[in-house]
């Protein structure tokens, strides 16, 4: 029997037109307490209305500086922390409605950045591996962890009985995989997988990665702050900064048009290739604002070119461009009923 | 004129629990001014390399044979003051994490402050507006008020920007950077390689920057020496290293960057993982891996070819056109 015919996720209810993932207003702030009766001192916005939908079979990227809020968007997608507003439909069904958390793991899975914190070092490599499926009841955890084990080519007469500080991380991150896969989950979390591996070795995770997507079907979401891997990988990018959506769109239209100041801020700051085209000056000063007292209005309007006064006083909204429906952007130029003195024209080149 | 540094036939061995070749046989030289890249992935000795440049390696488990010259001084023998003297006054370092390089009970004036009095001779009004006029040279906005902020006020990148100040407040003649900008956001790395730009300009420096990010490394440096296994594998300009790299290690470096791959297309990665050094190396350290790998390859180490003065690729198919892939 191979490793497909294990794979047995829960069923489609939907059909294909039907969003596997649908976020609606997410919205997570942690308190800060402090002083001597641990009163809430403010709070760190970490994601504040966040919505998005990843369709059946694609692959989202989601990039973004630190403290921007896509690890806290992961963590709520898959229900490691509470969100404190918004809607998660998952196929159809609302997380805490139709959907109980148990459920919602069994369709979500997550792989971590840090391969090695991300697994418990007292148990060895196949018990990882068949955990979830143990605790979610599936029949023969340990024959499926060791099917799992050898897709994701680790050998499993290998390496079922090491313990984690054994292997290297490139391998401790196909273990990771593994784990995640044994659950036959739908939509795979990839907070900063490959962030941490050198560069030969992240290719040949990215290689196992798109192997993976084909053969079970699987839909990802995938966070990384390296520009060029999220191209490489996925068929739409959503840009964040400080807890909101700036852009989404698909990958060739943001990779050659990209519409927000901060997006085109964020490419121009890749490194170039080409030592005759180095990059001669920096596309923004300073580090991002702090998450804890984000500016008022367009969170951005502290570091933009192009800010105006309607920028500090009001949000955007996320809203398609005219000539492409499907490329969204949330910036008072490219609404011609802001009052931004240049709304409607789209940033300058 | 001198050279700026001169390393020859550099071994660096961990002694312990288990023994680790990290350096083997690494000759390097720079002259004045320049600004080189180490190019490698983790363990292949390019933060080994800067630290016996320093002379930070603990002695009592660390073997090291072997010639370092830092500008006609030989760094092996230093002892005492005039290691004390070296390092900061001749040689100085950035490291990768700020926050934990910086001394947190002090203000980040006093630590540059500290650092000016000690090689400088001078008296603590004259240091701190020494340090005043590095933190406004880092491009540290509102510098005098910052003077007296401690590490953990800053946001990263000015932390950074203090590491540097602090680095080139007694004007070395080399700076080791060890990934500086890895910690860093995208945004805030390009303005931190563009100020370390600038300033190398300025004070006329020689830059030796450790990296495992080729697109850094082609934004700072004019010439890359890539690493594995302890060995230099491949040196050149940067032009030359991206635009026509012999090394097998190095095109599949340039390949995994990921710049211009088509979406979906399937990654020409470089199978299995780096070698544990737990041995010395007695043939070519990347044969395993090696897609043109040769059974002379696996015999013994590959000869040093010199494409052209100052260029070498340690490889014995290095002399061989490349066959388009």
């Amino acid at each position: 029997m191979s490793v497909t015919d294990t794979y047995t996720p829960v069923p489609d209810t939907g059909g294909p037109a039907q969003p596997l993932i649908s976020v609606r207003g997410l919205q997570k702030h942690f308190p800060i307490k402090g002083g001597i009766l641990g009163r809430m001192q403010g709070k760190v916005q970490a994601v504040d209305g966040v919505s998005f939908e990843v369709k059946k079979g694609e692959t989202l990227g989601i990039v973004g500086e630190s403290g921007c809020g896509k690890s806290t968007t992961a963590k709520l997608l898959i229900g490691l922390i509470e969100k404190d507003k918004g809607e998660i439909i998952f196929d159809g069904h609302a997380l805490g409605e139709r959907l109980s958390l148990k459920d919602l793991r069994r369709g979500v899975q997550m792989v971590f950045q840090d391969s090695y914190a991300t697994l418990n070092p007292r148990l060895t490599i196949l018990d990882s591996v068949a955990f979830g499926a143990r605790v979610q009841g599936l029949d023969d955890p340990d024959d499926l962890a060791r099917k799992m084990m050898d897709r994701v080519g680790l050998d499993p007469n290998r390496f079922a009985h090491r313990y984690p500080h054994e292997l290297s991380g490139g391998q401790r991150q196909r273990v990771n995989i593994a784990r995640a896969l044994a659950m036959s989950p739908r939509l795979v979390v990839l907070d900063e997988a490959v962030s941490a591996l050198d560069k030969s070795v992240e290719a040949q995770v990215l290689n196992l990665l798109s192997d993976l997507r084909e053969e079970f079907g699987l839909t990802y979401v995938f966070i990384s702050h390296d520009l060029n891997v999220v191209r490489y990988i996925s068929d739409r990018i959503l840009v964040m900064y400080l807890g909101e959506v700036v852009e989404v769109a698909p990958v060739d239209s943001i990779w050659s048009e990209q519409a927000h100041p901060y997006t085109r801020s964020l490419f121009s700051a890749m490194p170039a290739m080409d030592p005759d085209e180095r990059t001669e000056e920096p596309p923004l000063a300073g580090d991002p604002p702090n998450p804890i007292n984000p500016p008022s209005g367009c969170r951005f309007h502290t570091r933009c070119r192009f800010a105006s006064a309607v920028c500090k006083e009001r949000a955007p909204n996320l809203a398609g461009l005219t000539r492409r429906g499907d490329h969204l952007v949330a910036c008072h130029l490219y609404d011609a009923g802001s009052g931004h003195p240049k709304a409607g024209q789209g940033v300058p080149k | 004129m001198t050279k700026l540094v001169d390393i020859q036939n550099l071994n660096v061995c961990f002694k312990g629990k288990r023994t680790v070749h990290a350096l083997n046989d690494v000759s390097l030289a720079m002259e004045q001014g320049e600004t080189l890249a180490l190019l490698g992935e983790s363990g292949s000795g390019k933060s080994v390399t800067l630290k016996t440049l320093l002379g930070l390696l603990p002695p009592k488990r660390t073997q090291i044979d072997g010639k370092i010259a830092v500008n006609g001084i030989d760094v092996m023998s230093l002892r005492g003051k005039a290691l004390q003297r070296y390092r900061g006054g001749e040689v100085s370092m950035v490291f990768q994490e700020p926050a934990l390089a910086l001394d947190p009970v002090y203000t980040v004036g006093h630590q540059i402050a500290e650092a000016v009095m000690r090689h400088k001779g001078v008296n603590k009004a004259e240091a701190m507006s020494t340090a005043l006029d590095m933190l406004d040279r880092v491009r540290i906005p509102s510098a005098n008020r910052r003077l007296h902020t401690y590490p953990h006020e800053l946001s990263g990148g000015m932390r950074q920007r203090v590491m540097i100040a602090l680095a080139l407040a007694c004007r070395p003649r080399l700076l080791l950077a060890d990934e500086p900008t890895t910690a860093l956001d995208a945004t805030v790395q390009i303005q931190i390689l563009l100020l370390l730009r600038e300033l190398q300009k300025e004070f006329g420096m020689g830059v030796i920057f450790v990296t495992h990010d080729i697109g850094v490394a082609v934004e700072i440096s004019e010439r890359i020496a890539v690493m594995y296994a302890g060995q230099i594998i491949e040196e050149g300009t940067t032009r030359e290293i991206i635009r026509d790299a012999r090394h097998p290690y190095t095109r599949g470096l340039l390949a995994a960057n990921l710049h211009d791959v088509a979406r979906g297309e399937r990654l020409n990665a470089i199978p299995g993982a780096p070698p544990a050094l737990e041995v010395r190396p007695e043939s070519c350290p990347f044969a395993p891996r090696c897609p043109v790998a040769m059974a002379e390859c696996r015999a013994a180490l590959p000869p040093v070819f010199h494409p052209s003065d100052r260029r070498r690729v340690a490889c014995l198919r290095a002399a061989e056109p490349i066959a388009a892939e």
